[in-house]
């Protein structure tokens, strides 16, 4: 609803729009997805073509579809990516990056296959990009940003390999990220977004610092994404977007709040995202779909408790039986 | 994560086919060509013949036929045997510049270019001429802007960044990487002396923008601060005046409660009069729920006082209730269990509802959080 009659930023969603989860579709969209090489825009995305196998594999797997992916060959490709000092790149071609060692991380998990890494050099590359202020690069050239002490927390963490760098150095960079609003930013004082949000409720829950967090404020932030349309945006006055079904309703969950938004119109919102024809989904009702968004919107459908999808970790976006399998259990606030 | 990338991008930029159009290209001119007016692939040019192309490998799956832009592949083909052959040269640099317009997004070849600018000892001015040109075409793009800030820094010479990113900021006002550029630069070379004003500007032309208002938060805190009670009345003034042009802001209220949160929203003489007065005319949920912090924080705030005047906190806690009833129910029905829980919560801490007479609960200990399963 709308306050005086003030125009709010926000979609319309249509009476036709999908409203059954059309699970099958969007399986089969991800199955064919790697194999349109022609595909221009399949083409242009190789420099982050390692984490758009982890979005395909991971939907697939929360969908239960993921032996009908190519495991052998993804492995192998993997192998091709890690470099000399340990980081690993988005393609056979590309230069190592945080990125793109946490994809590969994340999907050798799924495959159960972590030893096909050099591990200890994967260790060695993510301790070499701590800074001093406790903040970590993306690669050698210094980009800084608070995705990156995610990306190197979760990797760790999921290599069981926490202890390697300095995690209070890393902790209290993090922190200094945190905002007026409660929120967080890329970099100390910057604007608080959903996306980088999550990346700290993440960190902090993988640091096992969840406590610093002021949960009602943050959560108010979060819920306050929530509008007419039940979709969310990812900061004040944008339009809404299916991901940001995963970086906002993985935040609340990790901060115990997920309860505060209206779960109904979330969902009515996600469905409408579909493309009844091609499967898969879009940023928003009509628009063009990619992995992306797909496994967004799958995994968003997850947390919301939908029975025919597999529970996914809201901090890891992976599903939570390989989780326990790794033995990774990070914290959660109720 | 590389998705919050995609995220702040908003949208793959997927470039049209159709600009590839090999009759008419933007590279007609340049001295390499035998006729200025044809763009000739670099599989065709002499003095590329001596380099062998690198085709793409896809990784999973055999390769298939490849239909995309034939001038994508010919370029990305001799950028791959570049790149295995480590070519430090004026053809490689060039060659970059033709990968970049491609796919500016691939940050294996800005690494590359960045190599090649120290490599070769190119001109750092020019190449600011040519960044600034990029970012222009394609401002959404985290690549671009690191790329920027090494040069700025390599040059040490931050002189034209304001300008360039107000001129950014013009064709969107809220360009993530934008105003993370603008912080760093204000920040490093100590460019603090008119960004207020230039907030200002930004909030005259949309209100509503929450990257200026956060960039208001940011310059105070750098410079003067919050501490002294003159800025706080100013500010609190702003707000208030902000919020009548706009009444539904989300951000003019953040930015309040955010202002004031630590040293307690009732700590600021006649701040309720003037909410309780907006409310009559410029109301919102904003506005509500402000009000609501403001009644939490005089409860929290009367309870640690001996003489707390018990009629008033009654009045407090209801007037607070009240507000929760009507944001759940009627005026932010959406987040309606945020409201109950926040009415929960204060009603287990301050009070007991009903018709009792009995004194309020005193509470001997933070009352507990409502064990929610999601």
């Amino acid at each position: 609803m709308t306050a005086q009659g003030t125009q709010v930023k926000d979609v319309i969603i249509k009476p036709d729009a999908p409203s059954a989860l059309l699970l099958d579709k969007h399986a089969d969209y991800i199955a064919a997805y790697g194999s349109k090489k022609d595909d221009y825009e399949y083409t242009l995305s190789e420099y982050l073509r390692m984490s758009g196998i982890y979005w395909g594999l991971t939907v697939m797997d929360l969908m239960g579809q993921l032996p009908r992916m190519n495991r052998q060959e993804i492995v192998d490709f993997i192998k091709a990516c890690q470099h000399e000092c340990g980081g690993i790149s988005a393609s056979i071609g590309h230069d190592p990056h945080l990125l793109y060692t946490l994809s590969a991380v994340q999907i050798l998990c799924l495959y159960d296959s972590a030893d096909a890494l050099d591990v200890d050099k994967v260790v060695e590359y993510i301790k070499g990009l701590q800074q001093e202020d406790g903040s970590f690069a993306g690669d050698k050239w210094g980009e800084i940003d608070t995705r990156f002490s995610f990306c190197a927390v979760a990797t760790l963490a999921l290599l069981g390999k926490m202890d390697t760098i300095n995690v209070d150095k890393a902790v209290e960079f993090v922190l200094s990220c945190m905002n007026f609003d409660g929120g967080f930013g890329c970099r100390p004082g910057s604007e608080s977004h959903a996306g980088q949000i999550y990346c700290c409720t993440g960190f902090l829950s993988l640091t096992g610092q969840l406590h610093q967090i002021n949960a009602d404020l943050l959560g108010w932030w979060l819920c306050e994404r929530q509008l007419p349309s039940g979709g969310l945006n990812g900061r004040p006055e944008k339009l809404p977007d299916v991901c940001y079904s995963w970086w906002v309703l993985a935040s609340l969950k990790i901060i115990g709040r997920i309860h505060w938004i209206d779960k109904a119109k979330l969902r009515t919102f996600i469905l409408a995202c579909q493309d009844e024809e091609t499967g898969g989904f879009a940023d928003r009702p009509g628009d063009m779909v990619d992995p992306f968004h797909t496994l967004f919107g799958i995994a968003g459908l997850s947390l919301l408790g939908d029975e025919q999808i597999k529970p996914v970790n809201p901090v890891l976006c992976m599903p939570e039986d390989v989780l326990k399998r790794v033995d990774v259990q990070p914290d959660l606030l109720s | 994560m590389s998705g919050v990338e995609e995220t702040l991008n908003e949208s793959v930029d997927v470039k049209e086919d159709k600009e590839f159009d090999v009759e008419a290209d933007e590279h007609a001119g340049e001295d390499y060509f035998v006729d200025p007016t044809r763009y000739l692939f670099y599989r065709d040019r002499k003095e590329w013949a001596d380099l062998e192309p690198v085709p793409q490998d896809d990784g999973p799956n055999p390769v298939v036929k490849i239909a995309y832009s034939e001038k994508f592949a010919d370029v990305y083909d001799y950028f791959r045997a570049l790149l295995k052959n480590d070519e430090r040269s004026e053809r490689a640099f060039a060659l970059t510049a033709d990968a970049i317009e491609l796919n500016a997004a691939n940050y294996t070849v800005w690494h590359y270019r960045r190599v090649l600018l120290q490599a070769l000892s190119k001109d750092l001015r020019e190449e600011m001429r040519y960044i600034t040109a990029i970012i222009e075409e394609q401002p959404k793009n985290y690549q671009v802007w690191h790329h920027r800030r090494m040069v700025v820094e390599w040059l040490n010479d931050a002189s034209e960044e304001l300008e360039f990113i107000a001129d950014i900021l013009s064709q969107d006002a809220k360009n993530y990487h934008a105003w993370q550029h603008r912080q760093w630069v204000i920040q490093e070379y100590k460019l603090w002396d008119n960004e207020l004003e230039f907030v200002e500007s930004l909030l005259e032309d949309d209100v509503r923008n929450n990257s200026a208002w956060n960039q208001r938060h940011f310059v105070i805190s750098h410079t003067t601060g919050f501490a002294d009670a003159a800025i706080v009345e100013r500010e609190i003034q702003y707000c208030l005046n902000q919020i009548r042009k706009a009444p539904h802001n989300e951000s003019a209220w953040n930015y309040l409660k955010g202002m004031l949160q630590d040293r307690g929203l009732s700590s600021q003489p006649g701040l309720l009069e003037r909410v309780l007065e907006l409310k009559q005319t410029h109301c919102s949920p904003y506005l509500l729920a402000f009000l609501f912090d403001c009644y939490e924080d005089a409860l929290e705030n009367s309870n640690q006082k001996e003489n707390a005047a018990e009629e008033e906190q009654k009045e407090n806690l209801k007037r607070a209730l009240e507000i929760c009833e009507l944001l759940a129910h009627e005026k932010d029905t959406i987040r309606k269990e945020y409201w109950l829980f926040l009415g929960r919560s204060l009603k287990n801490k301050f009070g007991s509802s009903g018709p009792s007479d009995e004194p309020p609960l005193e509470p001997s200990a933070p009352a507990p959080q409502p064990q929610e399963m999601s």
